[in-house]
């Protein structure tokens, strides 16, 4: 689906990653692993077509992705540090907004998609009177409304419970499993079933080879 | 399947209604640059001898100066929660034209904050003894103007989005493009003034607009894109 060439970035005159070439198929998990300030979260808004700041080639289904960028970003769903969630709307308010940018409208999804992340009842209470980790999830319950292929979440695990995580876990694995793609960043170790790819970006750096 | 597919139209429509109910939900937006505004244009008779007259035929003047700076406080909002809580990027990275969403972003950020400054704008024409054929030209005008003037602030909202106090740097970039708009607009109501007419230079805030509103978006997403990075 998406395939990497000669990828390099540099921050501040320190190279963060050279060289990287991959290709992410559908079907795959990735995990970008790297100590903090290895440049997991930069990797990851070039991929996702944020940040231009590089040099080398991103390919989407064999097209450069800057000139296929409105059929890129169809299949694309990105979720980054920041929940994308404004507190002062409501979860229903906020993901009205994500569907209609997407092209849809369908409250009774979003309703399914709020029961599905454990939100029942909170369809039209103000986020800012939610727990960070409830917030969390308002953000994670577009997973269920998104149709893209390519999921691109960074650190996705951030405030959420226990079981939070594993359901996070579960459904990151089924769109894997049902041939989408998953390029995500974490620090914990990632349990599940699917083939998990890593891609480690300190031993990638060219002053550790 | 209760999934309904949103033409363009639709989906704009729902960028405006979220940029009304951003408004409902904290009405400090609203309420703050119309107090500025009042409060600002009513310091003026108080801070000297003016005589009468004069304040009359220089009110156009104070009334204009006033709302520039009262707009350019209420833009400073337009992409600030945006952008520190992440919705900025879904926007960015939706395949939607962004063109018509940031215009449309502005237009509704105009209708709750720009739109109010016109409305009270004749309360203080009356404060400051505005000759009585200046209350149309004024109105006129401040319509046409104000938009001119969110389309403007908005570039240079968008150009500071990624700093944490960007009020003093805004002001020095906004203020200097938004002369023209100010010329004109306070001029509108000189030259009724002057009983000379007016249709010449309404033509050109309406030009202004026009240009405004055909290049202020594509700034505004060029600048939205470098700051998101």
């Amino acid at each position: 689906m998406l395939s990497v060439a000669n990828l390099a970035c540099e921050r501040d005159e320190r190279v963060l990653f050279a060289n990287l070439a991959f290709t992410v198929a559908a079907g795959s998990l990735w995990q970008v692993q790297g100590a903090n300030g290895s440049g997991k979260t930069t990797l990851l808004r070039i991929l996702a077509g944020l940040n231009g700041d590089y040099s080398g080639e991103l390919q989407w289904q064999g097209k450069v992705c800057s000139e296929v960028r409105t059929e890129y970003q169809q299949a694309l769903f990105f979720l980054g540090h920041a929940p994308s969630v404004n507190r002062t709307l409501t979860p229903l308010q906020n993901l009205r907004w994500f569907c209609a940018l997407q092209g849809f409208a369908d409250d009774a999804a979003i309703h399914s998609a709020l029961n599905e992340h454990g939100l029942r009842g909170y369809a039209d209470i103000p986020c800012y009177q939610m727990s960070a980790g409830q917030q969390r999830r308002v953000s994670l319950a577009r997973l269920s409304l998104t149709s893209a292929k390519l999921w691109i979440l960074d650190e996705p695990f951030t405030a959420l419970d226990r079981v939070g995580v594993a359901e996070l876990e579960a459904r990151v694995s089924r769109h894997a499993a049902a041939g989408g793609a998953v390029i995500l960043t974490t620090h914990h170790p990632l349990q599940t079933q699917h083939p998990l790819t890593v891609l480690n970006l300190d031993a990638l750096r060219p002053e550790a080879a | 399947m209760s999934r309904v597919a949103l033409g363009l139209g639709a989906s704009l429509r729902a960028t405006l209604r979220r940029e009304l109910q951003l408004a409902i939900s904290s009405p400090g937006k609203i309420v703050n640059p119309l107090m500025f505004f009042v409060i600002a244009s009513s310091l003026f008779p108080l801070s000297g001898r003016l005589d009468i007259d004069v304040l009359g035929s220089i009110a156009p003047g104070i009334i204009w100066v006033t709302a520039l700076l009262a707009v350019m406080l209420s833009m400073e909002s337009l992409f600030r929660s945006d952008y520190d809580d992440g919705s900025l990027e879904q926007l960015l990275l939706s395949p939607q034209p962004l063109y018509f969403h940031v215009l449309i972003k502005v237009l509704g950020h105009w209708l709750v904050t720009g739109l109010p400054l016109v409305v009270v704008a004749p309360l203080l024409g009356l404060l400051l003894n505005l000759p009585a054929q200046g209350y149309v030209p004024l109105l006129i005008g401040l319509v046409l103007g104000t938009p001119t003037l969110s389309l403007i602030a908005a570039i240079g909202t968008a150009l500071t989005v990624a700093l944490a106090r960007s009020g003093v740097l805004l002001a020095v970039l906004v203020l200097p493009l938004s002369i023209p708009v100010l010329v004109f607009g306070a001029g509108v109501v000189d030259t009724a003034l002057n009983g000379l007419p007016v249709a010449g230079v309404i033509a050109l805030l309406a030009a202004l607009l026009v240009l405004a509103l055909s290049f202020a978006p594509l700034a505004i997403v060029a600048a939205l894109r470098i700051n998101v990075q």
